[in-house]
């Protein structure tokens, strides 16, 4: 089996941190951490960033139509509801590198597993916040619509879940900032990402500096935009509010 | 027993290693076997326990008087927002370019990451406790601690021991990178593939798993035990009446 970072790994010792060649030589000022460096080979990160930026996005996708459908599912037959929630739970509980070197043994190197991996971490964030949006909608309002006539299906779509939203974004914004942060790890799947840049060079501060704070950035913005897709979709909240 | 090893491919390969010693892929050392997956094991608790515990000490006072005095939820739930964005692999290898090897400086990283989730679970639970009980403590004459200690503790324990078992968990997990620190844990087969060869690494990986959901269920296991009695007799009866499920906990809140 190819391993990416294998050569890095290879020089792991006891004096891995304190004689890493060519970490001083790029930046001997300031013990190796300098605006100028960075200025510099900042380009060099972009490509790991756009992988990174994928590896958020598209299990946050996967993980929101899964997640929600699963909810939806158990909010109508309850008696689901403790089997999906052991489910995504032992999900979360496996811990990332170990879940992402088991998979490797089963699908292969590259971005799907990856993407497997981070969907499945996705889960018990968004599907605990949309089954609470769902159970916090008050039983009078449901039982309104309901003596007006409205069948079930509309009841879900048309009550329960928008007034639900607020709700379903607070998770979808935990699970946007944590799958950037187990993202980091991705390398380990032959994934690449910022988390790949760190562990090439972990001595260098600029280097590890640079890919955190990239990726710090991303999920701030990610988290943002959730905020913002969330603002659009709910404007009776604002109308309360003001 | 080897055949059937052999059928399972990688895996049945990785849990020979688990079992048996053998030759590393230099082939200067023995690797493997039961004796040295139990050393990197117990260091890879004995690290997780140490940052759970500090991480416990400081923010569970923090939390809990956050709780009590009802102001700066804004702090209690932005430090877990803040924990969450600060990737753990940044926050660990930036600990180690900065401070340097050792137990030490990998464990204050990872107690920095088991502070968050600790300090907001702390919150929720203690405002989750029903206003009227609390008014009536303190109609009963107990002073703020009184009620901090004697009411809302305990009837926010299942809350507070979820944080300790999130944050407990996600150290075990994190713990995994702590051999860049060049501290051995379960990690270290992991990160030196070209010591322990694949079959080393995915043994490692399963031990880790393994340890994984053993923490998670111990913490589970003593959540049940500190819950009080009044609650689960209040879970069991909004059950029984059929009305809907006990609601799930949730134990990362985010405003």
């Amino acid at each position: 089996m190819d391993l990416g970072y294998a050569p890095i790994l290879a020089q792991l010792g006891d004096d891995f941190f304190s004689n890493r060649e060519g970490a001083a030589e790029k930046c001997p000022g300031n013990n190796g951490l300098c605006l100028g460096w960075i200025a510099d080979n900042f380009s060099d990160y972009m490509d790991p960033f756009w992988e990174h930026v994928l590896l958020s996005i598209v299990p946050l996708a996967i993980g929101f139509v899964i997640a929600t459908s699963l909810a939806l599912f158990a909010h109508r037959y309850r008696v689901a509801q403790p089997f999906f929630l052991a489910l995504v739970g032992a999900l979360f509980t496996i811990p990332s590198i170990a879940f992402y070197l088991i998979l490797l043994n089963i699908t292969g190197r590259g971005f799907g597993t990856a993407v497997v991996v981070l969907t499945a971490y996705t889960q018990v964030l968004i599907y605990r916040n949309v089954m609470t949006g769902l159970q916090e909608v008050p039983a009078e309002t449901v039982d309104v619509a309901h003596g007006m006539g409205l069948t079930r299906r509309q009841i879900m779509f048309r009550v329960e879940l928008p007034m639900a939203l607020p709700t379903i974004f607070a998770g979808l914004r935990i699970a946007a900032s944590s799958t950037v942060g187990i993202a980091g790890f991705a390398f380990f799947a032959g994934a690449g990402g910022l988390g790949g840049e760190i562990f090439s060079d972990p001595a260098f501060k600029g280097n590890v500096v640079t890919a955190s704070v990239l990726m710090i950035l991303l999920a701030t913005a990610l988290e943002l935009i959730v905020l913002a897709v969330q603002r659009l979709c709910t404007p009776w909240e604002r109308a309360v509010a003001s | 027993m080897s055949t059937v090893f052999a059928a399972l491919g990688p895996f049945g390969d990785a849990i020979d290693f688990i079992f048996n010693q053998r030759e590393s892929q230099a082939g200067t050392v023995q690797v493997g076997g039961l004796g040295e997956i139990w050393e990197l094991t117990w260091m890879h608790l004995k690290l997780s326990l140490a940052a759970t515990a500090i991480a416990t000490l400081v923010a569970l006072p923090i939390g809990v008087w956050l709780g009590h005095i009802g102001k700066y939820q804004f702090l209690a739930t932005s430090t877990s927002n803040i924990g969450r964005a600060v990737p753990a692999l940044g926050l660990i290898v930036f600990f180690i370019a900065f401070l340097g090897v050792g137990f030490g400086n990998v464990c204050l990283a990872l107690v920095l990451l088991a502070i968050p989730p600790i300090i907001t679970n702390a919150y929720v639970g203690i405002r989750g406790v029903d206003r009227e009980t609390v008014d009536a403590a303190r109609g009963n004459g107990l002073t703020g601690m009184q009620v901090a200690g004697k009411v809302e503790l305990p009837l926010a324990l299942p809350t507070i021991m979820a944080g300790v078992r999130i944050a407990l968990v996600s150290v075990i997990a994190t713990a995994t990178i702590a051999p860049l620190a060049n501290v051995d844990t379960l990690g270290r087969p992991i990160v030196s593939p070209n010591v322990y060869g694949t079959a080393g690494q995915l043994a490692a990986c399963i031990c880790v798993a393994l340890l994984t959901f053993a923490a998670d269920a111990a913490m589970a296991a003593l959540q049940r035990a500190v819950t009080p009695r009044g609650i689960k007799i209040q879970a069991k009866q909004s059950r029984s009446r059929g009305r809907r499920f006990a609601t799930p906990k949730r134990s990362i809140q985010s405003t």
